[in-house]
């Protein structure tokens, strides 16, 4: 079996928002891809989420959020992901994202959005495009 | 690319990113490894195994707690399965212990068993190597025990428990071969269901009868409910109490020999097999084979044994 570059992915889920059935047919489907999924659990503090993705040295870490806060939520983590050294790791956000909401996460440096009712297909087609 | 002295000093940047080229075979690993080496060999390494479900991730996230509460540093190598059909793994053994995510002096890290070409044992190993050079005391290794081919446990930690439940009587008979043997510690977890009175007499009825170790260490049998921590301080008191059993009777350097000749033992292997496997496929003979196999001339078995015996032609050197 191949070794090397395998995709390592967070999926996290920060805050307060109580659903994760979501991400976790997410992880399901980027397992049945061949990437290695590391699920953090809900209610997770954005400080929870940097460490967990330090130390399994991740190259994607994924949040999934239903609770509106996508916006203060991806800036705070990209800032402390840069504070950090995390320079080489992406970001990609799903859930409950309005439309007109993409152009700010993209802006910011979200990688990838994945609002819902994207395809497994298309996440997963996303998730290796960062790495084409 | 992480630096050694980073890795020295402890970052979890660093090591972590060691982690992830051990886990990738990066050629870089090898020659970071050598380096780190020296420095490895002071933390305290516990295996603990047991089947699924019977709740080794709680147990281990309520062991950190009272190892913190001694301030000793903690690192953890959670190993999961690789999906054999898709090559993908869901790693979810550190959800357990996420509440210790924010703490400086914890390093958890999961680890998917992967078709790790020298198997997971020696993955495992490095990734024990790089966390012991970063600092940390206690090392603990969680895995699935049974049924994961080619992983020796023993032969990677100092002390290992073996976790079960109340109620599997065939469940202990199912592990006794093999890793009954290796355990220095065995721990009846959610012991507040019926029948972990009898589990406990079991496995001590079990320690009476096997061959006395050559340590002369008696092993312990303990009930806990690591969900709420219940017994879960004197596990960690009892797993201290063996490493000074150790110390005292000069087991570890024991230990530390037999560790060191099973990983010799394991690089041998994988290293020899590398070169040889590669020498061997870019091989005239080989390349010759394979096209007399697709045109139907000779049968797999045949020529297999054909370029083998051709080219493994040993002369020893004394």
């Amino acid at each position: 079996m191949e070794t090397k570059n395998k995709i390592r992915v967070l999926i996290a889920k920060p805050g307060l928002d109580g659903h994760d059935k979501g991400a976790k047919i997410v992880a399901l489907a980027l397992r049945d891809a061949g990437m290695e999924v590391i699920y953090s659990g809900l209610h997770q503090t954005l400080d929870q989420i940097m460490q967990t993705a330090t130390q399994e040295a991740v190259d994607v870490i994924g949040l999934s959020i239903m609770s509106g806060a996508h916006l203060p939520i991806s800036e705070k983590l990209i800032a402390m992901m840069k504070e950090q050294g995390l320079f080489d790791v992406n970001l990609t956000v799903g859930g409950v994202i309005p439309f007109q909401d993409i152009p700010k996460l993209k802006e910011m440096g979200v990688a990838q959005v994945f609002p819902g009712g994207t395809s497994f297909e298309d996440i997963v087609t996303g998730m290796n495009k960062l790495f084409e | 690319m992480p630096e050694i002295k980073d890795i020295l000093l402890g970052s979890q940047i660093a090591g972590a990113r060691m982690i992830r080229l051990i886990e990738d075979n990066d050629p870089v690993a090898f020659e970071m490894l050598k380096r780190l080496y020296p420095h490895a060999g002071n933390a305290f390494i516990i295996g603990i195994t047991g089947s699924p479900g019977v709740g080794k991730s709680t147990l281990i996230d309520a062991l950190i707690t009272q190892f913190r509460t001694l301030d000793m540093k903690v690192a953890v190598i959670a190993v999961d399965p690789t999906s054999p059909f898709s090559g993908g793994a869901i790693l979810g053994d550190r959800l357990r212990m996420q509440r210790h995510a924010a703490d400086k002096k914890v390093f958890i890290r999961s680890m998917a068993s992967r078709g790790q070409k020298g198997g997971l044992s020696r993955a495992t190993k490095d990734a024990v190597v790089v966390l012991d050079a970063m600092g940390y005391e206690i090392i603990i290794i969680e895995t699935v025990g049974a049924g994961q081919a080619e992983f020796d446990i023993a032969s990677l930690a100092h002390s290992i428990g073996i976790v079960t439940i109340p109620g599997t009587g065939d469940g202990i008979q199912a592990i006794k071969a093999g890793i009954l043997e290796t355990g220095d510690i065995f721990i009846v977890n959610k012991s507040d269901k019926p029948d972990a009175d009898a589990s406990c007499h079991q496995l001590d009825m079990m320690i009476d009868m096997r061959k006395p170790s050559e340590t002369n260490w008696t092993a312990r049998v303990l009930k806990t409910i690591a969900q709420n921590q219940t017994g879960v301080k004197e596990l960690a008191d009892v797993f201290l109490s063996h490493f000074d059993f150790m110390k005292k009777n000069n087991l570890i350097d024991l230990k530390k020999k037999e560790m060191e000749k099973s990983y010799f033992n394991s690089l041998l292997k994988d290293l020899t097999l590398e070169k040889l496997l590669l020498f061997m496929k870019e091989s005239e003979d080989c390349k010759k084979a394979e096209k007399k196999i697709s045109a139907g001339v000779i049968d797999p078995l045949s020529a297999a044994e054909l370029v083998v015996n051709k080219i493994c032609v040993f002369e020893s050197n004394d």
